[in-house]
Order: structure tokens, then C-alpha cells, then sequence
């Protein structure tokens, strides 16, 4: 979360409305407080920017240079214009929802932007690996929770969410709270499957007892 | 060793040490970088060891095993001083020659010298040798003069003078003159000027500022680097506290490679011995001037070596690349202003501050000063690292110094830069090495490796290899990149197995769109970069193979 020093008032516009916003405030942010949507897959409001999915990429205008920047992490700045659809935008999103349907096609959250941006969840050939690597559960898990019980392993197209046995079968049975954060369904399955394959057997309250 | 605590004691001791040094004593000068390491020169120098003592010459000869010499195809090699008798390719039963016949006799061994594999030609010293003729070694010259593991070799060449004159007689804003004058740009990739970023790391608010060398150097086919801080250690390290001089920073960090020994156990001596002599720590030659240095080893993936991820990896978090829309100038390690540079680019520092920015800016073209150190592999005569002044012509580089195309084979392209990089066509071969002129051709110099290809090569299993090789490196983290390489990959693997379609060059330039232009750090941004070039200059490459549909399959299956 952005702190914001109400020192001075940065004017920017978006999408042709001027909104005010503070100095140390992000782009969406200063949409979100003036009802401009931009939509977002790996931001939650209780967790730092990540900047991952890129689903909030918008054209950003200053001192007349355009770049596409994450809106989730790109700070206000006097005379910022930002155009939140642009046709270049829209293609941007388009495929970078093409790209996560061809793991998760049965996402709801999916669905509805593709549906918003004529993404065809076809474009690509299917892998179905079910997880966007958004990371909201493990930085939930890290920055809330402060447990660490659930990781990304390994880099690149091999990267993956895995749960650590030895801290998992500790912490998750009472807490589970990243569970409604996955916006697909294989969280819970990765849980289940840390759970039968690598648990202790005496200390998860599932597993039978002796 | 005595600790040096002002600009005459460092004289003093240079004077100490040179003349205590005889020039007319034979010394062996033997390559002991990391490729004539790969071509077994351990067991060449033990030879020598071997042969001086058998032949009681400990006092009369010197032994000494420098950094490398650039010539990688002629390893290992070795010279004889003070005639320095250039011999190639030796081998442990050649040492007893050489010393009864060339360091005692004073002869040259005809058959170790190079001869010219056209015409024959001899060359008896290293300067003569068609690989050296026409580069500018002013980088790299020294490492034939050093053992990189005696500071006191450095000093016999003139090592830490510049940074005597800097910490005693010029201001940091001198300083950081003198290298914006000499318009000196970062050798790592970008071309971004040096004292720019050093201006905007010294006005950046905060008492704690870091100076990093990055030594990752994980581009495919660069390996200058590693010849520099391997084989100098102490030109990177003199550069580096001259840096944080200038910009007001009292911690340094050199990043550098987890799988290269050498690398590290050069850099600790040299930082070791520096500090024993008070060139490094506190009150650095009595000038008040505190400066401290920490080694960091890579976690191994490509983009460890990118700037943010390098920071973040000092912080001790995974090597993550972060937006930079705040520059790490301003916010680099711990939120910190931090100037990273290359490691040949903190080798400069010391060049342009001993001779000065007007004799460093008459060597180069308009926008690109001084030498350039490139590495130079695939289908070529002479592997090996050379240093050319900017403007070189690339078609000089690979025919002239780098011999040409082996198996009279013909040339097909040059690539700069690694699997961000880009390549040339042939009839492209006459650009000068520039920064802007290479990058205007969609082929930006990189860091410096230079990958020759000739006729035989795919151009589509090329770019494929790049693009497999950052599905791997790259972090993950970002959708763009993650899964515009994986899609790109699959595209161009199906190509190359004959199972291309129509539209699919189209596709990936619609994916390398997205990518480059969404993607969080530069090795998104630029992943499709040689995809673009060669699409530039070899679409007919592309299109013949998704038309023909099997050329490359039946290539590969051979």
C-alpha cells in the first residue's frame, strides 16, 4: 500500500477527466477515486503492488511521450495523461487474457474480461496448468499472514505455486484465508494435494489418526 | 605490506617496486584465463614450474600466470620476456624447449610461433599476430603484464594513479566532469551515460548511496567481462572507488558470477590486498575518503544480471526484476540511490581519469568514445576476446581480427547482444560498431558478444534457441513475458518441425507487440527483439520454411 504524504496536490487527467490526486498515489488509485475502472488481476488492496498480470497496462502521456505502464504501480506526476482504453490497450489486454485462458479457461474473473475485450479463449493451445501465477496467495500469505506457507518454485515458463509441507500442515487447517482469493479453482488443489501427498500424518486433523 | 597514506607514498612504493624489478629478467607470461583454463594451461604451467626448478632457474626466471590474452583460439599461450616471443598452443611436452631454447638460448622455436593459416605468414611477437594488428587494447592490453592476483603488478603498470589524483586533487564534481566530457555510455547494454547516472545517484536525497559492478554477464557468447575482472581486477576496483568518490557513496558492491571460481577468488585477493595497502577502507590514502566492498554471488538465472533483480538479489530476495519508473538511481538497493555499471565500464573510469576526457573522446565516433571489448564465437577463424575503438567496421572485426568464416563457408549474418540482440545481414557488414548506429538496425551492440553465422545456419532455429533459452531465464513473474515467450516458443518450435502454418509469422508479431511493449522489465521488452530483426532481414527464411514445411525437420533429424 502507497503511503500517501498529503503534501501536495498532483492534477493528472484520465481518460479526459481531471482527477486530483495526492503525491505517492498510483494510477489506480487515483482511477479508482474518481470511478474510473481498470481492471485487475493480481492487485488486492491489502497487499503491496506487484505489478505481475499486466492487466492494468495503460497508455501514460508525459511531456508528450506515451509508454504503456501498470497502472497498479506507476506514480501520479504533474501533467500525467492517462488513457485507460486505447485501441492499443485493448490488444494488450486482449492478449494477455488469450494467454491465461489457454491455462485457466474456466475462470469466471477470466471470462468476464474476455467477454469485455473479445478475448477468444481458443487463441492459444491449451495447457492446462489452472494456475495465472497472480500470487495473491502467496503474498497474502507472506504479507498478511506473515507464514510463508505457500511459494512460487523454479522460474521462467516453469514457475509454479507450491505449498512448503512442513509449514502448510502447521498453519493452513485454521486459516485457509487465500482460498476465495484464486481467481481459479487449483489453489484448493494444490492444497489437497500437499496435504495427501506430504503431510505428517499426526499433525493434519484430515489425515486418520493412529 | 606497508599501508599507503598519501599520493607520494604510492609513488614511493611504485618506485619500490620497480626497482626491485629487472627488465632484461626472462619471465614466462603464461594465459591463465578461463578459456586456455578449459584447454588444460594448468598443466602447462606446472610444467614450467616443473622445468625452472629441475633446471635450478628459480632465481633467474620469472613465472607469471596472467589473466587472459584474448586470443582464446590460440590457447594457451604463452610469452617470453623480455623479447616477448609469442608462442601459441603449448602444450606441457613443448615447455623444456622453450626454456633451453628461447628463455635461455634466446631462439625462436619456429613451430610455436603463429603462422597465418592462409599465407603462411609468421608472426613472432603478439602485436604481429592478425588477431591483435588492428585492435585497441587499451582495456585489456594490460592483463598480458599482470598477474591478476599481485596487486603489485597492477602498480608496476601504473595501477591506482588515477585514483591517487582523484581522491587528493580533484573535487567529485571534477570527477563526474571529467566522465560526462568524455561522454563515457554504460558498456552493459543500454549506452546510457555513465556520468548521468552517476549526477542523478549524487543529487538524490539520502546520506546512504551504493556504487555496484555488475559482473553477471549472463548474455549468450559474452565473455569479456570475465577477462577483465579475472584478469584485472584492480583497473575494475580502482574504476569503482573513483565512482563512489564522485558520487558520495560509502559502500560498494561487485555482482559476479556463482559458477566461475576464478571470478571470485581474483576479486577477494584483489580486495584483500588493496585494503592492506589502505587503497580500500578507511581514510583511503590518507584522504579521508571511506569506501568499503562487498562481493555478491549471482542465484544463476539470466536475469539476475538486470538491474532491479541484481538489487533485489544483494537485498537477499529472489532476483525479481521491479519496474524501474523510479530509477534505481534514485531507489535501488533498500530503497537506496544506487549507480550500477558494468564491469568494463568501471574499467574505463580509470583511463579517462589518468589521460584525460579530450584524449579518451579522440578515440570513437560521434555519439559511441573510446574501445569497445567485444567476444567474438560461432562460425568464425578466431574465437576470442578483442577491443576495437568504436567505428570499427563489423566486417573488420569478423574478417580482419576475427579471420573470417572457417570451411570456406560463406557469411550469413552477424547477431549482436544474445537472445535480446538482434543480427545484421551480410551486405550490412560495413556499419561501425556504434551504439546508435547497431541499434537503428534493430541489432544494438549488447553487451558485446558477437555471434557469427554462416551460410548453413537457420535463422528460425536460431531465434528459437534464443527464445527456449529466456523461457527459462527469464523470472516468471510477469504475464507478457512469461507467456509471450512460451507462446512465441511453440510457434517457432512448430516451424522448425515442419509443422508451421499461415498467419503464424503474423502472430508473432502480434505477440512480440504485447510483449515489448507490456512486459515489466527489459528482458520482456526486448525477448522478441531477434525475433524482429531477422523477420527484418530473413523473412523469406521464415516463410520458405513455414511453406516448404519440413526443410528444418529433416536438418534437425541429421
Amino acid at each position: 500500500m502507497s503511503k500517501h504524504k498529503k503534501t501536495s496536490e498532483i492534477i493528472i487527467q484520465i481518460d479526459g477527466k481531471e482527477v486530483k490526486t495526492a503525491e505517492g498515489m498510483t494510477v489506480l488509485e487515483a482511477a479508482q477515486s474518481a470511478d474510473i475502472f481498470i481492471p485487475t488481476l493480481c492487485h488486492h488492496e491489502k497487499l503491496e503492488p506487484y505489478g505481475a498480470c499486466r492487466i492494468c497496462t495503460v497508455e501514460a502521456e508525459v511531456r508528450g511521450w506515451t509508454k504503456f505502464v501498470a497502472a497498479c504501480l506507476y506514480p501520479v506526476e504533474q501533467d500525467l495523461v492517462v488513457r485507460t482504453r486505447s485501441e492499443k490497450v485493448d490488444k494488450i489486454r486482449k492478449m494477455i487474457l488469450e494467454f491465461l485462458l489457454a491455462h485457466a479457461p474456466y475462470s469466471p474473473q477470466l471470462q468476464d474480461l474476455a467477454q469485455e475485450y473479445g478475448a477468444d479463449q481458443d487463441s492459444f493451445e491449451k495447457e492446462s496448468s489452472f494456475c495465472i501465477l497472480c500470487g495473491l496467495c502467496v503474498r497474502y500469505c507472506a504479507e498478511v499472514k506473515k507464514k510463508n506457507a505457500v511459494g512460487f518454485v523454479d522460474c521462467g515458463a516453469r514457475r509454479e505455486i507450491r505449498f512448503i509441507p512442513e509449514i502448510s500442515a502447521k498453519e493452513c487447517h485454521s486459516c485457509k484465508e487465500c482460498f476465495p482469493l484464486c481467481p481459479t479453482s487449483f489453489l484448493q488443489a494444490a492444497f489437497v494435494l500437499t496435504e495427501s501427498l506430504a503431510f505428517l500424518r499426526d499433525s493434519s486433523p484430515t489425515a486418520l489418526k493412529k | 605490506m606497508p599501508r599507503i597514506n598519501s599520493a607520494s607514498e604510492l609513488e614511493e612504493l611504485r618506485k619500490g617496486i620497480l626497482s626491485k624489478r629487472d627488465p632484461d629478467k626472462p619471465c614466462i607470461a603464461i594465459c591463465a584465463g578461463m578459456g586456455c583454463l578449459g584447454l588444460s594451461n594448468g598443466r602447462v604451467i606446472s610444467a614450467f614450474e616443473k622445468e625452472i626448478n629441475k633446471k635450478d632457474l628459480k632465481t633467474k626466471v620469472d613465472i607469471r600466470t596472467t589473466g587472459c590474452h584474448g586470443y582464446c583460439e590460440k590457447g594457451p599461450m604463452a610469452v617470453i620476456y623480455p623479447e616477448e616471443i609469442c608462442y601459441v598452443e603449448v602444450t606441457p611436452k613443448d615447455v623444456p624447449e622453450i626454456v633451453s631454447q628461447t628463455v635461455l638460448g634466446k631462439k625462436v622455436i619456429d613451430r610455436l610461433i603463429y603462422a597465418d593459416p592462409d599465407t603462411g605468414e609468421k608472426a613472432v611477437h603478439q602485436a604481429e599476430i592478425p588477431f591483435y594488428k588492428n585492435q585497441m587494447r587499451h582495456l585489456i592490453g594490460n592483463n598480458a603484464k599482470i598477474d591478476p592476483r599481485s596487486i603489485d603488478d597492477y602498480l608496476a603498470v601504473g595501477g591506482y594513479s588515477a585514483l591517487s589524483k582523484s581522491l587528493l586533487k580533484m573535487s567529485p564534481e571534477e570527477i563526474l566532469e571529467e566522465i560526462k566530457k568524455a561522454e563515457l555510455r554504460g558498456r552493459g547494454g543500454g549506452g546510457f551515460p555513465a556520468g548521468r547516472k552517476w549526477e542523478t545517484a549524487r543529487n538524490a536525497p539520502g546520506k546512504e548511496k551504493y556504487v555496484i559492478v555488475n559482473g553477471h554477464e549472463g548474455e549468450l557468447g559474452a565473455f569479456m567481462d570475465r577477462a577483465i575482472l579475472s584478469g584485472n581486477p584492480h583497473s575494475v576496483l580502482e574504476g569503482l572507488i573513483i565512482g563512489a568518490y564522485a558520487i558520495g557513496s560509502h559502500q560498494g558492491f561487485i555482482y559476479t558470477r556463482h559458477d566461475t571460481p576464478q571470478l571470485k577468488n581474483n576479486i577477494d585477493m584483489a580486495l584483500a590486498q588493496a585494503e592492506e595497502y589502505g587503497l580500500l577502507g578507511e581514510n583511503i590514502l590518507g584522504s579521508g575518503f571511506d569506501f568499503h566492498v562487498e562481493v555478491h554471488l549471482d542465484i544463476g538465472i539470466f536475469v539476475s544480471g538486470e538491474s532491479s533483480a541484481l538489487m533485489k538479489s544483494i537485498e537477499g530476495n529472489s532476483p525479481e526484476p521491479r519496474p524501474k519508473y523510479i530509477r534505481t538511481s534514485v531507489s535501488g538497493i533498500w530503497g537506496k540511490p544506487s549507480a550500477l555499471n558494468n564491469v568494463e565500464t568501471w574499467a574505463n573510469v580509470p583511463l579517462i581519469i589518468d589521460k584525460g576526457s579530450e584524449w579518451y573522446t579522440s578515440t570513437g565516433t560521434e555519439r559511441s568514445k573510446g574501445t569497445k571489448l567485444v567476444s567474438l564465437s560461432g562460425n568464425i577463424v578466431n574465437t576470442g576476446v578483442a577491443e576495437v575503438p568504436f567505428g570499427t567496421t563489423v566486417r573488420e572485426i569478423v574478417s580482419g581480427i576475427g579471420g573470417g568464416i572457417p570451411n570456406g563457408k560463406k557469411i550469413k549474418a552477424v547477431h549482436f547482444g544474445g537472445p535480446m540482440g538482434g543480427s545484421i545481414p551480410e551486405n550490412l557488414l560495413d556499419t561501425p560498431l556504434d551504439f546508435d548506429e547497431l541499434a537503428r538496425l534493430g541489432a544494438p551492440i549488447g553487451a558485446g558478444s558477437i555471434l557469427v553465422l554462416d551460410e548453413d545456419t537457420s535463422m528460425v532455429d536460431i531465434i528459437r534457441y534464443f527464445l527456449d533459452f529466456l523461457s527459462n531465464e527469464s523470472c516468471g513473474k510477469c504475464v507478457p513475458c512469461r507467456e509471450g515467450i512460451r507462446q512465441m516458443l511453440r510457434i517457432l518450435t512448430n516451424i522448425c518441425d515442419g509443422k508451421g502454418r499461415e498467419g503464424d509469422i503474423e502472430l508473432l508479431e502480434e505477440i512480440s507487440e504485447v510483449t515489448g511493449a507490456a512486459s515489466l522489465c527489459a528482458l520482456g521488452k526486448t525477448a522478441a527483439d531477434p525475433l524482429l530483426s531477422t523477420l527484418r532481414y530473413f523473412r523469406d527464411e521464415y516463410e520458405a520454411n513455414i511453406a516448404k514445411m519440413k526443410r528444418c525437420a529433416e536438418k534437425r533429424e541429421l
